[in-house]
């Protein structure tokens, strides 16, 4: 018997749907296998992981307030990674962008009307998320600097700084001895759907967002320099495609849906600046696979997204259910990822296995 | 004030050494070309197993081995996606991260708190370890910061002087000329990818059974993300390794004493990644900097045999 692996040149729509689904369902077959050697019975615990997530309406709430972050980072993140620029600075990003809401709503904003601060603080967010993007993408491209390297680098650089201003200047004068800044004044709290904690607006404006960060990827000029840079980049000097402008606007707007979903934590969820955990509870990292089960299709991740909502809120109703801890959820997480990847090679390779013959053609 | 100094000193072999031995095994890995952003989620593992291990057992070196061997499957899964299936390095390296912190604290639950009844002993060379000062500094550590110690120079010596290291930094710095020699490039990979995985799960033991001799969740707490910037850093040379490794736990033994002194230790944290981040872009001012950084030239793209 002989095994070939052979490139194949075309894939249909229907056959990468199927090899999804196919990773997806390994990935879930090796989940249960790990919770089996643990001791837990895996179709117990899988069935409890969605039916707190999508079996009542509480959890599909709890699923749709989570899954809006999730979109407004994966489809900024999908963007990036369509360039192959490796933006795993998501997560710092959100903080920034909370950052600069948070002085926002407390300096200027007691003093203006919420029609006005809601797009101020927006605004100053996308801003702030944008420039801690600009900054690995001028350092990869002016200096040559890896942007793995400095978008992991700046996570913990943010986080700390953040840690800094909630425990020292911006401590809050009437949060007691705790490491919170003041409440954000009235006006700047998103209000929610009845008995939901899901924002209208937020919600309106990440599925907006998503089809709109979808549109310019696959049908502008800006997107097409991005998909050209991502595929080849000799092609994309050849073309004269300007790297330097692509890659920092490009980052400008990844970065910038991330600072979004950093002010939609803060205005909506928690309305002041805690601790950076708390704030971002790692968003910013599930945001990565949202954006890889997408296909880096910014569109796609209003499902992505919605589905890995629904693994966190499913894993916070196992640890109540089924004692089983926190981490539960990075299992998912890094063994759907894994066969995710692993289901790519069978996109780009048909598998020809041959019996009897050993004889090359 | 010697007696500070000393203490110092001391404590930042300690804090210095799970980041050495994580940092030889990625430089191990990343000189044959292959990125291994895992080393968290690994670190993470090898930690937890090396505890079990050693609670169950009672022998604090079984625990090693049982880390080690762990911490090179784990990383030779990363080996399989980003060797054989040629996928993205830094996807299959996230997850990894993430498999690992999910599986710890999964079979780690039972375990959290428990101290453990034997930690990996000290070395006691009896008239040595009694020397004032130096004694305390240099002879009287756990097995494990000689090991490291150890494994650095024998990394070092084979990179630099063995045919060995010739063969594994050819593979990453030019696969197909490598090829054309004979080389199996893709058994080399996996070998410099599963060596440094194991080396990180020994990080990972170290944690849990040498420096807190207890289990929880978050005890790696960054180091491994510390370690991807330490290899840089290190300039992928072992002697940075040790550099690196020492400054670093250098520094977060002194965020802790300069914190009564009204230096914010949030601000401290900063500095490992503010100074790598420094370094990174000193070398980067000039082209001429950017090539004596050296980083391994076909380090994080996937190889494929007999292509042109």
């Amino acid at each position: 018997m002989q095994i070939d692996l052979l490139p194949r040149e075309k894939s249909t729509a229907g056959l990468n749907l199927l090899i999804l689904l196919g990773s997806l369902l390994t990935g879930l077959l090796a989940v249960s296998v790990i919770f089996a050697i643990n001791g837990v019975n895996p179709a117990a615990a899988i069935f409890a992981i969605f039916k707190g997530s999508f079996g009542s309406w509480y959890g599909i709430k709890e699923t749709i307030t989570k899954a809006i972050p999730l979109i407004l980072i994966g489809s900024g993140l999908a963007m990036a990674y369509k360039a192959k620029f490796w933006n795993i600075g998501a997560e710092s990003q959100l903080l920034v962008g909370a950052i600069f809401a948070t002085w926002m709503g407390l300096t200027v904003g007691p003093h203006l009307p919420a029609v006005l601060l809601v797009p101020l603080m927006f605004v100053s967010a996308f801003i702030g998320g944008a420039l801690w993007g600009i900054v690995p993408a001028v350092l990869k491209v002016r200096f040559g600097i890896n942007e793995v390297i400095t978008t992991l680098m700046l996570n913990y650089i943010a986080a700390e700084f953040v840690k800094y201003l909630v425990v020292g200047p911006w401590k809050g004068k009437t949060k007691g001895g705790y490491p919170y800044t003041d409440d954000l004044p009235a006006q700047a709290i998103l209000k929610h759907i009845h008995y939901t904690r899901i924002s209208p607006i937020l919600l309106v404006l990440a599925v907006i967002a998503a089809l709109i960060l979808g549109w310019m990827v696959y049908r502008s000029r800006f997107g097409y320099e991005i998909r050209v840079i991502g595929e080849n980049t000799h092609a994309a000097r050849y073309a004269g495609i300007n790297f330097f402008r692509t890659s920092v606007l490009l980052m400008a707007v990844s970065g910038g849906m991330a600072g979004l979903a950093g002010a939609g934590e803060l205005m909506s969820i928690h309305h002041y600046l805690s601790y950076p955990e708390t704030l971002s509870a790692g968003y910013g990292f599930t945001a990565i696979i949202v954006a890889w089960l997408a296909r880096l299709n910014p569109a796609f991740t209003i499902v992505s997204g919605l589905f890995f909502a629904g693994i966190i809120v499913g894993g916070d109703a196992i640890q109540i259910s089924m004692g089983m801890p926190a981490a539960t959820v990075n299992v998912f997480n890094g063994m759907i990822l894994i066969f995710l990847i692993m289901g790519d090679f069978f996109i780009s390779h048909r598998v020809r296995i041959r019996f009897g013959s050993t004889v090359h053609a | 004030m010697l007696d500070i100094i000393v203490s110092v000193l001391t404590r930042t072999i300690i804090a210095g050494t799970p980041l050495l031995l994580a940092t030889l095994g990625e430089i191990l890995s990343e000189r044959s070309g292959i990125q291994n952003l895992g080393v968290e989620g690994v670190m993470s593992v090898g930690a937890v197993t090396a505890f079990i291990v050693t609670f169950t057992t009672g022998n604090p070196w079984l625990g090693m081995l049982a880390a080690i061997l762990i911490g090179m499957i784990l990383s030779g899964i990363h080996g399989f996606v980003s060797i054989s299936l040629r996928a993205n390095q830094v996807v299959s390296g996230l997850a990894i991260t993430m498999l690992g912190l999910g599986l710890s604290g999964l079979f780690g639950k039972p375990y959290i708190g428990r101290p453990l009844p034997n930690r990996m002993p000290r070395l006691n060379i009896h008239g040595l370890s009694d020397i004032p000062i130096l004694g305390g500094l240099l002879f009287n550590h756990d097995w494990y910061v000689y090991l490291s110690v150890v494994i650095g120079i024998v990394i070092w010596f084979m990179l630099k002087h063995t045919s060995m290291g010739i063969t594994l930094r050819s593979v990453g710095e030019n696969p197909k000329a490598a090829e054309s020699q004979g080389i199996n490039v893709n058994r080399v990979k996996y070998f410099a990818v599963m060596a440094g995985g194991g080396l990180a799960g020994m990080a990972g033991a170290y944690l849990s059974t040498a420096y807190s001799g207890s289990w929880n969740e978050g005890i790696t707490a960054g180091r491994g993300w510390i370690v991807i910037a330490l290899t840089i850093f290190a300039l992928w040379q072992p002697g940075g390794a040790f550099l690196g490794a020492y400054l670093f736990g250098g520094i977060f033994v002194l965020q802790y004493m300069l914190q009564p002194l009204g230096i914010s230790p949030n601000l401290l944290s900063m500095l490992p990644y503010a100074s790598t981040l420094l370094v990174l872009f000193i070398y980067g001012m000039s082209k001429s900097g950017q090539r004596r950084m050296n980083a391994p030239a076909t380090l994080g793209e996937p190889y494929v045999r007999g292509e042109r």
